[in-house]
C-alpha cells in the first residue's frame, strides 16, 4: 500500500535564490499522525503549502517529488492536481479567525465544499455537517450555523474549522499549528478532540508545531526541521528516548518541565547552532537542482 | 450588546435624516406632476420675482416665489429633481458596475490583468473630472443620456481604486487559500469569498456616487451643457439664479439649499449603509 503523503527530495526557492526547503524527504502512512517540528522560520508552513497546492507566487519549486496516495502532484496538470488535492486533503488552519469568511454565515461556508465539490445532495451535506459538529462537542448546532464567525469564540470557531475539515472524509490533513492562537485552557480540548477525530476516522495527519509537549500527546512520528532541512526523523517515542541529533537534544531540553520550569529559558547553545550552520552550509555547497 | 446595536442602527438619526430626505424628495420627483402647484415652465410677467410665502408681496400657491420670467420655483425645483434623480441612477450605477467589476478583477488577480486596469486607471485619473465631463459632453453632444455617459466614464475610477484595493487584501486572506485548497475555481472564489467581503464598500460608494452625480450634472447644466431642453433642472435654476441674485435672493438659495441637502444626504446613507451591510459592525 503506498504512503498517503510521501515527499521526496523536495527544494524550494526564493526569487533571490535563497533555499528555503532543503531537499526534504518525509512521509506519513495512512492513519498516522506526523508532526513536523521546528523553530519559527524553519519551513514548516510551506512544507504544508506546498502539499497543498498553495505556495507563495515568489516560492518555487525546483526538485523533488510530492505523492499523494501514490499519485505524483508534478505529473498531473493543473486541474488534475486541484481536484486530488480538494477531494483528499483537507487543512486545519492556525489562526480560526481568519480562516472563516466573516462575510458568510458558517451553515453555508461549511455545507458549500460537500455540495459544490463533491457532488452530495444539499440535504447529504447538512446531516454530514450536523454529525461532525456534534462529533466535536458543539451543543447547539442551529446556533452555530446560523451564526456569522465574529459571533463565536476562538474554540469555538477551531471546533468549526475541524469538524470542516474531517467533514470530506478527507485521506491526508495538514494541521498547521492549529492551537497556537488559542487561549492555553482551550489548546488542550482542541487537541484532544483533533486526536480523538483523527482515530475514529483514521484520516492521516501532517501536524505541524513547534511545541515538543504536543508532539509527544498526538504524533507517532517527527520529522525536525531547521532552516528548511530535515535533521532528525523518528518514532516520536525514540525520539525523545534517544535523540540523535544536537539539536534534537537541544530542543528536549529546552521543552519546559514541571520539575525544572527555568529549563524552558535555557537558549540553543551555541557550539550546536555552529554546527547547524556548517551542515547546511555542506549540503547547499554541492547541491544543485536535479531538475527544474 | 442588543441595545447597542439598536441604538447604532435602529435609531441612528442620521440614517433616519438622510434616507427621510432621499425618500421625500425622490417621492415628489416621481409624483411632480401630481404634486407641484404650477406647471413649471408657465411664465407670467404680471408675478416675476415673487418672494416666499413669509415675506410682504407673497402670493398664496407660490410657497418658495417665482424667477424673473414669473415661474414658480417649488414646481421647478420638483421637478429638477427629476432630471437629478435620473442621472443619479444610472450614472452612478453604471460607474458602480464598470469600475467594481474592473476593480475586483485588478484585486483578485494580480499579475498582468492588474497591471493593465491599474495603468488606465492612472492615465485617466490625471484628467481634472470636471473638464472631462466638459469635454465629453462636447463630443457626445448634450442631453440626458450624454450627461449619464459622461459621469459613468469618468467616475469608475472611483469605484476601481476602491474596490481593486479591498479585494487585494480579501485575496490573502486565509480563507481564500482554504476555498483554493478544497478546488473551487479563481473565479468561483472572487464571486463567493472575496464579492460579499467588499459589497459594503460598494454599497457606499455607490451612494456617495449617486451625490457626485447630482453636482456633476448641476455644474454641467450650470455652464449649460446638460440637458438641452428647457426642462428645468437644479444646476440650470442655479444658473439663472445667480443672474439675479439681488433682486430676487430665493431663486439662487433655494436650490443651492436642495441640492447639498441632497447631496449630503446620499454620502450620509450611505455610510450607514455600509453598517448595516457588514455583518461585523452590525
Ligand atoms: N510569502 C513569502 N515569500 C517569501 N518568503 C517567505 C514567504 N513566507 C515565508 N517566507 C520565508 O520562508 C521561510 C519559511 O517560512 P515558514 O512560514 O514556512 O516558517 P514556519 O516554520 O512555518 O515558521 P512559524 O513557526 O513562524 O510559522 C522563512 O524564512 C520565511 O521568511
Ligand atoms: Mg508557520
Amino acid at each position: 500500500m503506498s504512503a498517503c503523503l510521501d515527499i521526496h527530495r523536495l527544494s524550494a526557492v526564493l526569487p533571490n535564490g535563497q533555499r528555503v526547503l532543503r531537499s526534504v524527504s518525509l512521509t506519513v502512512q495512512p492513519g498516522e499522525v506526523r508532526a513536523l517540528v521546528g523553530e519559527s522560520g524553519a519551513g514548516k508552513t510551506m512544507i504544508g503549502k506546498a502539499v497543498l497546492g498553495v505556495l507563495p507566487k515568489s516560492v518555487r519549486i525546483v526538485e523533488g517529488e510530492m505523492l499523494i496516495e501514490g499519485e505524483d502532484l508534478g505529473r498531473l496538470d493543473a486541474k488534475a492536481r486541484r481536484t486530488l488535492i480538494g477531494a483528499r486533503t483537507a487543512l486545519i488552519p492556525q489562526d480560526p479567525l481568519t480562516a472563516l469568511n466573516p462575510s458568510r454565515r458558517i451553515g453555508p461556508q461549511m455545507t458549500d465544499r460537500l455540495v459544490r465539490i463533491l457532488g452530495w445532495s444539499a440535504e447529504r451535506a447538512d446531516q454530514r455537517i450536523r454529525q461532525l459538529l456534534d462529533e466535536v462537542h458543539i451543543r447547539d448546532p442551529e446556533r452555530v450555523l446560523k451564526s456569522y464567525p465574529h459571533e463565536l469564540s476562538g474554540g469555538m470557531r477551531q471546533r468549526v474549522l475541524i469538524a470542516a475539515a474531517f467533514a470530506a472524509e478527507p485521506r491526508l490533513i495538514v494541521a498547521d499549528e492549529p492551537t497556537t492562537a488559542l487561549d492555553v485552557t482551550v489548546q488542550k480540548q482542541i487537541l484532544r478532540l483533533i486526536a480523538q477525530l483523527q482515530r475514529d476516522h483514521g484520516t492521516a495527519i501532517l501536524f505541524v508545531t513547534h511545541d515538543l509537549g504536543v508532539v509527544a500527546k498526538i504524533s507517532q512520528k517527527v520529522s525536525v526541521l531547521y532552516a528548511g532541512k530535515v535533521v532528525e526523523e523518528a518514532e516520536t517515542a525514540q525520539l525523545f528516548a534517544a535523540p540523535q541529533h544536537p539539536y534534537t537534544r537541544a530542543l528536549i531540553a529546552a521543552t519546559p518541565r514541571y520539575t525544572d520550569p527555568f529549563a524552558s529559558l535555557r537558549p540553543v547553545d551555541e557550539s550546536v547552532l555552529a554546527g547547524l550552520a556548517a551542515e547546511i552550509a555542506a549540503a547547499d555547497k554541492g547541491w544543485r537542482p536535479s531538475h527544474g | 450588546m442588543d441595545e447597542a446595536r439598536i441604538a447604532r442602527c435602529g435609531l441612528s438619526p442620521r440614517l433616519w435624516l438622510a434616507g427621510g430626505w432621499l425618500l421625500l424628495a425622490l417621492l415628489a420627483a416621481i409624483f411632480a406632476p401630481l404634486i407641484a402647484p404650477q406647471d413649471p415652465l408657465a411664465q407670467d410677467l404680471m408675478l416675476e420675482r415673487l418672494p416666499p410665502f413669509w415675506l410682504d408681496g407673497a402670493e398664496p400657491g407660490y410657497w418658495l416665489g417665482t424667477d424673473s420670467l414669473g415661474r414658480d420655483l417649488l414646481s421647478r425645483l420638483i421637478f429638477g429633481g427629476r432630471i437629478a434623480f435620473i442621472v443619479a441612477f444610472a450614472a452612478a450605477t453604471s460607474a458602480c458596475l464598470l469600475g467594481s467589476t474592473l476593480g475586483l478583477i485588478a484585486g483578485y488577480f494580480g499579475g498582468w490583468p492588474d497591471r493593465i486596469i491599474s495603468r488606465i486607471v492612472d492615465v485617466w485619473m490625471a484628467f481634472p473630472p470636471v473638464l472631462f465631463a466638459i469635454l465629453l459632453v462636447a463630443v457626445l453632444g448634450t442631453g440626458l443620456s450624454s450627461v449619464i455617459l459622461a459621469i459613468a466614464i469618468i467616475d469608475w475610477t472611483r469605484f476601481c481604486r476602491v474596490i481593486r484595493a479591498e479585494a487585494m487584501g480579501q485575496s490573502r486572506m486565509d480563507y481564500v487559500e482554504n476555498a483554493r485548497i478544497a478546488g473551487y475555481g479563481r473565479v468561483g472564489i472572487m464571486l463567493r469569498e472575496v464579492l460579499p467581503n467588499v459589497v459594503p464598500s460598494i454599497v457606499a460608494l455607490l451612494s456617495l456616487e449617486m451625490g457626485i452625480a447630482v453636482i456633476v450634472e448641476a455644474i454641467l447644466s450650470f455652464v449649460n451643457l446638460s440637458i438641452s431642453t428647457d426642462d428645468p433642472t437644479w444646476g440650470s435654476i442655479i444658473a439663472e439664479g445667480r443672474l439675479s441674485i439681488h433682486q430676487a435672493w430665493w431663486v439662487l438659495v433655494f436650490p443651492l439649499i436642495t441640492l447639498i441637502l441632497t447631496v449630503l444626504s446620499f454620502s450620509q446613507f450611505g455610510e450607514a449603509l455600509k453598517t448595516r451591510f457588514d455583518p461585523v459592525l452590525r
